[in-house]
């Protein structure tokens, strides 16, 4: 093991914990630890974020990792510091979300799913994100941006700080 | 006549104010709760069955019925709310949920009284921050107005609410599935029986509703069952949220009685088409709903029974249009690949069969198809269908079967010329684009 121990905040750790006690099973605060975990480790998980948050919890590691690796909105590898997540389901496609896709890795400059040189974006396609009546649209981090054209969403991402 | 909404549920949905205690009170919120604390519990059991009201995020089931499955003693319940909204189409609980979250909590409460459950959770998809945010913030209030917690309005009921966050899965939809991501399992649905009403979350007997199902205990117990039934049909009784996307020129979430006509829902509500575009096929209950084409679009009503006769299903009341310069094709690798996806992987069918789907399906796409593939595709579907835990597997031969059927020509050209029909090319594979899957 080269990299160092990813270690929780004491903030992060006490969100924790308070899950912990949350439900009447410790088991469902895995979810939520995997979303703390994430947040404080720049946006992805890796094998020291679960053996953090194993340590912490008192869960074993494969329990842990056998949820992250199930669900997609725990990030398996690096991204950059804003995911640009396009949704490319059925009503995005009809309305064209793989126009808005390619336009914005052209001018990115990178591919699906890769980070941008100076760090700053991901660009990726998600399934279907609700939001199939203003489509297409896209999500950076929590936020939805809906009704796009290839123009508008890179306009968007250019007012990123 | 122009097509109109019945808004009954959505009364107040262009109220900003509709969202917060206060300006909810104000259109005759919490009222029911009120009402129904002074009921017998039974007696509400009794007007929802009477309603015919049946669950709104795709299966139909009766949703008194289902309640009645929980066994007759004291033993703990948990009322689950499935806002794991993914249906591809689907958008109407979003909605629900940003526009009014206390609606919702009020028709869970009521719910929840009349199946003598403590604690109820909301799960809602992960990616749903502004309903997370709203529901957060509602159920706060409803702690601080004595809507929740302790002796709620003097009334002997305890009852506790909270929500919890997905995190990506279309499998988790699926009650048992859901029930496992709540337990902080991986999302995969369990067998059936028993049911989770018999045991469900942590073993103990649960009941899994959606969100509009829930919302409308609320105007069931207001106007009651008799009032409630006089929208519809005898089966289909009362009104429903439809998602209306693709290629209409008003895509939008409209409510309108059940039974109303495909036609009005597309061309009057949606506004039909832009210049020069015509319709070609509609899938009409979200993306596991077998595709109509134009001509049984044009007479299907929006309702159970009509779409099952024709093949299809209501589902969770997302229409999904598409235009003639559309490949089918190409729309039909779009939902394989989706399928593919969000298998969970417990079952071999589903598994290996929604793989094998996606790559015969873009085999055909990239111009490679051969002549065998179409017989394969069917042959492969029809090996998937009610062979599995869960629905997923069937929901991913469906669309597979209606496409290849109704639009055969599309895709034998497809094979046949090496290109699309509609477009005139072909497309390259591009591999597969998530990230961690």
């Amino acid at each position: 093991m080269t990299s160092n121990l990813f270690q929780l905040s004491d903030e992060g750790k006490q969100k924790v914990l308070a899950e912990l006690k949350r439900y009447e099973s410790r088991q469902s605060a895995v979810l939520p630890a995997l979303y703390i975990g994430q947040k404080e480790n720049k946006g992805h998980i890796t094998s020291d974020v679960i053996k953090e948050l194993s340590r912490v919890m008192d869960i074993p590691e494969s329990q842990i990792n056998e949820v992250f690796t199930f669900y997609t909105m725990y990030n398996k590898q690096k991204i950059g510091k804003y995911h640009v997540q396009v949704c490319r389901t059925l009503s995005c496609m009809l309305n064209g979300a793989e126009d808005l896709t390619n336009h914005l890795c052209k001018e990115l400059n990178v591919k699906l799913n890769e980070v941008t040189a100076d760090g700053r974006f991901t660009v990726s396609e998600a399934e279907c994100l609700g939001s199939c009546g203003t489509a297409p649209m896209m999500q950076i981090a929590d936020k939805y941006y809906e009704n796009l054209t290839p123009e508008s969403a890179m306009n968007i991402l250019r007012g990123m700080k | 006549m122009a097509a109109t909404e019945t808004k009954y549920l959505t009364e107040f949905y262009h109220l900003p104010e509709f969202k917060g205690l206060d300006g909810y009170k104000k259109n005759g919120g919490y009222k029911e709760l009120e009402k129904a604390l002074k009921m017998q519990p039974q007696a509400i059991i009794d007007e929802v069955k009477a309603s015919g009201l049946r669950g709104r995020g795709g299966a139909g089931f009766a949703t008194g019925m289902k309640w009645s499955f929980l066994p007759k003693n004291n033993e703990p319940r948990f009322l689950l709310c499935n806002a794991d909204e993914g249906e591809p189409g689907t958008f109407k609980d979003r909605m629900m949920m940003e526009k009014a979250p206390h609606q919702l909590i009020e028709g869970m409460i009521i719910s929840a009284f009349a199946i003598n459950c403590k604690k109820s959770y909301i799960y809602v998809r992960g990616e749903y921050d502004d309903s997370i945010n709203a529901l957060t913030q509602a159920i706060q209030e409803a702690y601080k107005a004595g809507y929740l917690g302790k002796n709620i309005l003097g009334s002997g009921f305890d009852h506790d609410m909270d929500v919890y966050r997905g995190a990506g899965a279309y499998i988790c939809g699926e009650e048992t599935g859901m029930i496992s991501s709540l337990e902080g399992l991986k999302g995969q649905p369990k067998l059936k029986p028993p049911f989770p009403a018999i045991q469900g979350y942590l073993k103990k007997p649960t009941i899994v509703n959606n969100v509009e199902t829930l919302a409308v205990v609320k105007y069931v117990i207001r106007d009651g069952a008799a009032h409630y039934k006089k929208f519809g049909t005898e089966k289909s009784a009362g009104t429903k949220l439809f998602s209306l996307s693709g290629n209409v020129v008003k895509p939008g979430n409209y409510e309108v009685p059940l039974a109303f006509p495909m036609k009005d829902m597309i061309y009057g509500l949606g506004g039909g088409f832009k210049a020069g575009r015509k319709l070609k096929a509609v899938i009409p209950g979200g993306s596991s709903a077998p595709v109509l084409t134009a001509e049984e679009s044009e007479r299907a009503t929006l309702d159970y029974e009509n779409l099952a006769q024709m093949g299809t299903m209501l589902g969770s009341g997302a229409i999904i249009v598409i235009d003639d310069s559309n490949c089918m094709v190409q729309c039909l690798a779009n939902l394989t690949h989706f399928y593919h996806h969000e298998s969970c992987g417990q079952c071999t069918p589903c598994r290996e069969g929604t793989g094998w789907l996606d790559k015969i399906v873009h085999s055909i796409l990239s111009g490679k198809g051969r002549p065998q593939d179409i017989e394969l595709l069917i042959k492969v579907a029809d090996n998937m269908k009610g062979k599995t835990i869960c629905a997923l597997s069937d929901a991913a031969a469906l669309p597979v079967l209606s496409f290849v059927t109704k639009f055969r020509d599309e895709f034998e050209y497809f094979v046949r010329e090496g290109k699309s029909k509609v477009k005139g090319t072909a497309f390259a594979p591009k591999g597969d684009a998530h990230v961690g899957h």
